[in-house]
């Protein structure tokens, strides 16, 4: 019951420091699902993903003790793995090409073009999205230009708030709002041109 | 100049699935919606749109990158 020596009062934080570096990594392997989701769709494939994550859980135990604690740590994740994604040159790429449609195509462009080609009067939605196969659905956002790709698989499939997508992306939120808003438009008009062709 | 109430609607369908209207906006969406089917059907498709993409994009990571990924962790003391 004494003073600790310097000895022991550096063991004790040392301790400590292993500790929190054990908890930091379970946590950090506890959202390794929604961070393979993320990352597997932001590349084209599979392999291409598993480096990504792989790396990214590499960097990020090398470098846990720049994470604050009580943050975002799945955030924290994929700002490590999207830029990995930009150094790995993944994304040298044209400003993405504007396409005619969007703009004129409203919010209700896929549901009508699906509900027209559906044989049934008045069918109910359930049946109207049914048109909709799981690989037209992979290709169609496959095929949307990285730049709202990116946008839309953070917040739409990675369920991130507009703020997180934006830290993660280092874009102004008023851009990722924008892009999200142009990137969901996109992705429509191709499900409903790989649903029904025109 | 009087704007179609169907096509006021259809604009606040994005922001509205995104919880990002105003209290007055999100009660104008509503009682449109409470008294056109058409739009509330559009807006329920949306809504399982959302999910269904979800879905059918997810794939789950293989058994052989949840065990590298578990080997990275710095070995106890």
């Amino acid at each position: 019951m004494s003073e600790s020596t310097p000895t022991a009062a550096e063991s004790r934080r040392l301790a400590q420091e292993a500790r929190a570096r054990v908890r930091f990594e379970e946590e950090a392997l506890e959202l390794s699902d929604q961070v393979y989701r993320v990352a597997r769709r932001l590349v084209g494939s599979r392999e291409e993903a598993e480096d990504l994550v792989q790396q990214t859980y590499e960097r990020a135990f090398r470098s846990w003790r720049q994470f604050t604690p009580g943050t975002n740590l799945r955030a924290w994740l994929l700002r490590i793995l999207t830029n990995l994604n930009i150094d790995r040159g993944r994304r040298v790429q044209r400003t993405p090409q504007t396409t005619t449609l969007d703009g004129e195509l409203g919010d209700y462009f896929l549901y009508n073009k699906l509900e027209s080609a559906t044989a049934e009067q008045n069918p109910d939605e359930e049946r109207v999205l049914e048109r909709l196969s799981q690989d037209s659905i992979v290709d169609a956002l496959a095929d949307v230009p990285h730049d709202f790709r990116d946008v839309l698989v953070l917040v739409d499939i990675g369920e991130f708030s507009y703020a997180d997508a934006a830290q993660i992306l280092d874009i102004p939120i008023g851009t990722v709002m924008s892009r999200l808003h142009r990137g969901r438009r996109i992705l429509k008009s191709n499900l409903a041109e790989k649903a029904v062709p025109t | 100049m009087i704007e179609d109430p169907c096509e006021r609607c259809e604009e606040m369908m994005q922001p509205y699935l995104d919880g990002t209207l105003s209290d007055a906006e999100v009660l104008e969406a509503e009682r449109h919606l409470e008294g056109c089917t058409w739009c509330a059907k559009r807006y329920r498709f949306e809504e399982r749109l959302r999910h269904y993409v979800r879905v059918a994009v997810t794939e789950p990571m293989s058994a052989e990158l949840k065990a590298k990924l578990a080997a990275l962790r710095t070995p106890l003391a």
